[in-house]
């Protein structure tokens, strides 16, 4: 008895959770304006309207774009500075992994206001490499986390040995460290990806007319109720949540057997 | 592990990327931010000065005061009703199930942190709505109609759920991490579960449930989206006056002074959150 209370206390929790994803794809097919009980018949009319749109794509292109770019970069930049962290001591090291972390605690709003007024002094407000600046500074975190965690499960004294077998430090990176951390690359590059490819609220502040998806929601949301949002949304959800999967699934695979 | 005091190329490939980015991405754009706060705004444009006027403009109205209350009260607020929300089910999750499963469970509830918010709070705008399918359901049962969005209900609604997997998280893993001993010499002992619960798992537990209550508050206190879209911006919190002041005000060295503030608050709450999570252990 109190184990099924326990699940169902769980199961309540579950669904309050993921509510909201899984009703915007039930009203995404559903031919109701304003959906309610019991619900309209089957429609794929809202797709086909939302992806009619020209700036639709053109936001997908600029999404696809933004969240390319932010993916490589912060992947590159967060290996290096998990590599850094697993490799040397240094002074000022706690500072250097504060940097390292504190971005996605500081709330976006406070971000997106630094990021606007910064971008605008040097000229990058309203373009796409504004976008892609904000979003590195926000996913390499990510990344950064998810390759320290694939490191600490290599035996350090790995990549000595490859020293003293002669190998320099470049050869041991490319032939020890890198094949070792290449599941946790992908999957960094998962991750940020999706960590981009959400973000609205800075990439609305710097975007200006170069609206990326979420930033194309936000804008039809201040008008009207319109379910083409849930249409636009569940492709959104769809992405995010395969690259988030993908990434766990690849950080979390290789476990098992070691 | 100390690498040897001469320079060394190699290291510094991997140590700058960070600096140099983070550096002139995101310390410099607050520095500038903070600089900006004793600039004017002078015919649309803004100049560089030192002057307290934005300061004294904004600290000295009531409306920002009522602002910096609602939000502070509402994070307080979600932390402590997510906290309570989660324990039971952090619990069971620690204690119930087997590894694979809590390691499935708490898979699944990362995938929501990465997934848009903004959709999420639209999907709850229709379910809450006045004749959406709650309202509706409790129709048949003769209840309602309750108005549920624009309100500091709706707002709740929204903040638990950008906050309550993260909440989640947090707890099972300090609870998980128990050593399992311990609460069995607690039976053994003669304690009630009540007992156990309250003197050997709350307090072996302290500092996953502080963490998890902290990331709720920082949380909830920068969001934005559920007081705009379900709490219908009534009273207005401080990321709706932020952004109010940004773009339709263009009063960005304002705006500034309010993100300063809600900064200076955030360090302290989470300074004093982190001592009280950490007190006690070595």
């Amino acid at each position: 008895m109190k184990t099924f209370i326990g699940w169902a206390y769980l199961a309540a929790l579950f669904a309050f959770i993921f509510a909201p994803i899984a009703a915007s794809v039930v009203f995404s097919f559903n031919s109701d304006r304003f959906p309610t009980l019991p619900l309209g018949h089957f429609t794929t009319d809202w797709y086909a309207r939302a992806f009619s749109r020209p700036e639709v794509w053109q936001a997908i292109g600029n999404s696809l774009i933004v969240a390319a770019a932010t993916s490589a970069i912060a992947s590159f930049i967060g290996f290096a500075t998990a590599y850094t962290d697993f490799r040397y001591g240094f002074r000022f090291k706690p500072a250097y992994l504060a940097l390292a972390l504190l971005p996605p605690t500081l709330p976006l709003v406070i971000l997106g206001l630094a990021m606007l007024a910064w971008l605008s002094q040097v000229g990058l407000s309203g373009t796409l490499t504004g976008i892609i600046i904000a979003h590195v500074v926000l996913a390499t975190p990510f990344a950064m986390a998810i390759c320290r965690l694939r490191l600490s499960q290599m035996d350090p004294s790995l990549e000595s040995a490859a020293w003293n077998l002669g190998a320099g430090p470049w050869t041991a990176m490319r032939h020890v460290i890198l094949p070792f951390c290449a599941p946790a690359i992908v999957s960094a590059l998962c991750l940020t990806a999706a960590v981009s490819f959400d973000e609205f609220i800075v990439a609305w502040f710097v975007s200006g007319l170069n609206r990326t998806v979420p930033v194309l929601i936000l804008e039809i949301l201040q008008g009207n109720v319109d379910p083409q949002i849930n249409a636009i949304g569940t492709v959104v959800f769809l992405t995010s949540m395969s690259l988030v999967i993908a990434a766990q699934f690849l950080i979390f695979r290789k476990r098992r057997h070691e | 592990m100390n690498a040897s005091r001469k320079f060394d190329p190699y290291a510094y490939v991997w140590r700058l990327p960070l600096l140099l980015w983070q550096g002139a991405f995101f310390v410099i754009p607050l520095i500038f931010m903070a600089a900006m706060s004793f600039w004017l705004v002078k015919n649309y444009r803004m100049e560089p000065t030192f002057v307290f006027d934005n300061w004294e403009r904004m600290l000295g109205r009531g409306a920002f005061w009522d602002a910096y209350w609602i939000t502070l009260w509402r994070a307080v607020l979600a932390g402590v009703i997510a906290s309570a929300i989660a324990f039971p089910a952090s619990l069971f999750l620690a204690f119930r199930l087997t590894n694979s499963g809590r390691r499935f469970a708490l898979l699944c509830l990362i995938v929501p942190f990465f997934t848009s918010f903004l959709v999420r709070a639209y999907a709850w705008q229709v379910i809450l709505a006045e004749s959406g399918p709650v309202n509706a359901a409790l129709g048949g049962l003769g209840l309602g109609p309750f108005t549920m969005l624009n309100s500091g209900f709706g707002a709740m609604v929204g903040y638990l759920t950008l906050v309550l997997p993260l909440v989640v998280i947090f707890q099972t893993w300090s609870l998980a991490a128990i050593d399992k001993s311990l609460i069995e010499a607690a039976g053994n002992l003669g304690a009630s579960a009540w007992a156990t619960l309250v003197r050997v798992i709350i307090p072996a537990a302290k500092t996953g449930l502080v963490l998890g209550a902290l990331f709720a508050f920082i949380m909830t206190f920068g969001d934005f989206v559920s007081p705009f879209y379900l709490g219908g911006s009534k009273p207005p919190t401080l990321t709706i006056l932020i952004i109010d002041t940004t773009k339709s005000g263009q009063q960005w060295p304002r705006a500034a002074v309010v993100a300063i503030v809600m900064i200076l608050t955030l360090f302290a709450v989470a300074t004093a959150a982190v001592k009280a999570a950490y007190r006690g252990r070595g």
